[in-house]
């Protein structure tokens, strides 16, 4: 789960990282307000899960108060990467002299947090790693005994060469970052520019973490965080059934078990000359009602000319994807046609079921694949 | 032969007593694999389906029975506990089916098992299958025929439907393991690579892969060095979206957007063979045993 930017910021002021003041507005007027209030100079910052916001123009800066109100009409509302932008943070503008990068993932491959920084920072941190990696400095940090004060210290001084101020402060910074990451059960977090200002104190001016979903349900201050309204209402809408939904822009509409099939059978979509209109995966033990609501997301998205089930049965069973294609299908005329393949557990249940309702069913994946793509193009 | 779990293997069922534990239980000795024991803490003394002695403990079913490995199936909040009190109470392999394990959480379970000298497979993941010998886990049975392939994946429902097109062509297989999506597991692709490898039944392998992270560029080069029977590649996820990505700390840490493209771009480099269905798979196979 992806939290804003202004929620991160209050789990680093709980924990001691300094980060400007700042309050979030939904209509200009609101952050015409905060920037009187103020009364000094701006940054009005689109609060939305997308990465990429500065470059999509969805952060400005204002120097007066009618000027705050014209960047929030301009950035509410805006799309970036298909989601609306719903909330700004309003922030004094800072008087930056620096700009370094201090991020910690979950790394997969080592198995172990690891700390990054960079005294190059900014939103090319990217390029910088690409080009200069001797510029990023990375720590490792043994789950055992969590971040060790030498690690972090070592980070500082490598952030602030010269400057054994800045570099205490950065690594006791580094430190409540780590912290803050643990206490918040999160996979992802990034200060990014952790700026110097004009007097010589550090401060984080933006905020990004990302929760691992498996840690909501001991964590539930956290899971308070999340912003159905900020997130793809189908998206939402899926999770509550516990399906996982991502819409896309083709024609074929996917229902599938399990993540990894899901994707081949998408690949094998495209691979047929379709495009696949969304990922949908139902799951291990799939219901009745999941299917149904499945079925619903997908014929909701005016893309769809041809709708592909493709069931590998194993936990799931066949007989409960059919008693929900049928459930779904009662009473509604389908607008658009529809084809399913199932094999594996309660097969022949299935194919039973489905004949009984005026469905026919495929047991091969290509074939069925290949049907679907043909009757979302005729 | 077989990789990591044989008809010798004895069996300990963590959350035998629950919904997803029995039911797959019952499914594991239908297939012949040997049970010998459950555990759900509270419920020791009593028998599951009137043959297999529940105890409380791990450690108790050990020394009662002499199970050698456990698979378990307990509820999120009580797997990372499950798994190492399994990998502490002397088994020498630990499935674990459950999903939803905080990944802090794993970042301390994987070392420790370790340090236990306990080999852990998942989680996440739908465990693994030595055709006509045993299964460890949810791999559906009638899907699989014992023979010269070995398999390893990311993932479940796609293994299986790989696994089918490959019995379906006449082509059985050693081993079959499911090695889990979460970000960190236990056994790796290397691992089942490296012991596919002195496996003597095993005379081709399988890889599926999948999107994220860099699990397939590392075997790509492990299989360059270290292997000498032919693996065929498969990678879902090549019309996956970019996505939303937040944060910088994945690309930097990687250097790897890790795409589908890159990764099967990876495996041809290093002379791996990469299918592009799952229905090409048997043939590519067929191929290499017989070229």
């Amino acid at each position: 789960m992806n939290i804003h930017e202004y929620q991160a910021k209050e789990i680093f002021r709980e924990h001691g990282i300094p980060v400007p003041a700042g309050e979030v507005a939904t209509t200009p007027e609101e952050a015409e307000k905060i920037a009187a209030r103020f009364g000094t100079e701006v940054v009005v910052k689109a609060q939305v899960h997308a990465g990429g916001r500065g470059k999509a123009g969805g952060v400005k800066l204002a120097a007066t108060p009618a000027e705050a109100r014209e960047a929030a009409e301009k950035i509410l509302g805006m799309e970036i990467k298909g989601l609306t932008v719903q909330k700004v943070l309003v922030s004094p503008a800072e008087d930056i002299k620096h700009e370094a990068y201090v991020g910690a993932i979950v790394d997969r491959s080592s198995g172990a947090v690891v700390l990054m920084a960079s005294p190059e920072g900014g939103i090319d941190i990217e390029e910088v790693a690409a080009k200069t990696p001797e510029l990023i400095f990375k720590e490792k940090v043994d789950p055992r005994y969590g971040l060790l004060s030498h690690q972090a210290q070592r980070l500082g001084y490598k952030l602030y060469a010269g400057d054994p101020g800045r570099a205490r402060q950065a690594a006791d910074m580094i430190q409540k970052l780590y912290d803050s990451m643990i206490d918040a059960g999160a996979s992802l977090i990034e200060i990014n520019p952790l700026i110097t200002t004009g007097s010589g104190e550090l401060k984080a001016i933006d905020a990004k973490m990302n929760i691992d979903d498996n840690e909501l349900f001991r964590r539930k201050e956290i899971a308070e965080y999340r912003d159905v309204e900020s997130e793809a209402p189908e998206e939402v809408a899926a999770r509550a059934k516990d399906l996982t939904y991502i819409k896309l822009d083709g024609n074929v509409g996917c229902c599938v078990n399990g993540a990894g099939l899901a994707m081949a059978t998408m690949d094998l979509v495209k691979y047929y000359g379709g495009e696949p209109a969304n990922f949908l995966d139902i799951g291990g033990s799939s219901s009745p009602e999941k299917v149904v609501t499945a079925l619903q997301i997908i014929t909701s998205d005016p893309g769809v000319k041809s709708i592909l089930f493709n069931i590998f049965g194993g936990i799931t069973r066949c007989d409960d994807v059919a008693n929900g294609i049928v459930e779904a299908t009662k009473g509604i005329e389908l607008r658009v046609p529809i084809t399913i393949r199932l094999t594996g557990t309660n097969e022949e249940e299935a194919v039973k079921i489905l004949e009984g309702a005026g469905f026919s069913a495929m047991t091969d994946m290509d074939e069925a694949v290949q049907k679907a793509v043909a009757l979302a193009t005729n | 032969m077989a990789i990591f779990a044989d008809s010798g293997t004895r069996v300990v069922v963590q959350g035998i007593t629950g919904r997803d534990g029995s039911f797959h239980s019952r499914q594991m000795m239908e297939y012949g694999t040997q049970v010998v024991a459950g555990v759900t803490p509270g419920k020791g003394g009593q028998k599951f389906d009137d043959r297999v002695p529940v105890f409380d403990t791990v450690e108790e079913a050990v020394r009662e029975e002499g199970a050698t490995a456990s698979v378990i199936y307990v509820p999120a909040a009580f797997a990372a506990a499950a798994i190492c009190e399994a990998a502490d109470s002397g088994v020498k392999l630990v499935v674990c089916i459950s999903e939803g394990i905080p990944v802090l959480d794993m970042l301390k379970v994987v070392p420790y098992v370790e340090d236990q000298g306990a080999r852990l497979i998942g989680p996440n993941c739908p465990g693994m299958i030595s055709p006509g010998q045993t299964k460890l886990g949810i791999i559906p049975g009638q899907i699989v025929e014992p023979g010269p392939v070995g398999v390893v994946s990311r993932s479940g429902t796609l293994t299986y439907e790989v696994v089918w097109k490959l019995t379906c062509a006449g082509l059985g297989q050693s081993s079959c393991v499911g090695i889990g999506g979460d970000p960190v597991i236990g056994t790796n692709f290397i691992d089942c690579l490296s012991a596919f490898e002195q496996d003597s039944q095993t005379e081709a392998i399988v890889l599926i892969g999948e999107i994220g992270g860099t699990d397939e560029q590392d075997a790509a080069l492990y299989i360059k060095d270290h292997l000498s029977k032919p693996v065929v590649g498969f990678v879902a996820g090549q019309t996956a979206p970019p996505g939303r990505r937040m944060g910088h700390a994945g690309a930097i840490i990687s250097g790897s957007s890790g795409t589908a493209e890159e990764k099967i771009a990876t495996f041809r480099e290093n002379g791996v063979e990469v299918a592009e269905r799952p229905a090409d798979v048997p043939e590519i196979i067929a191929q290499a045993l017989n070229g």
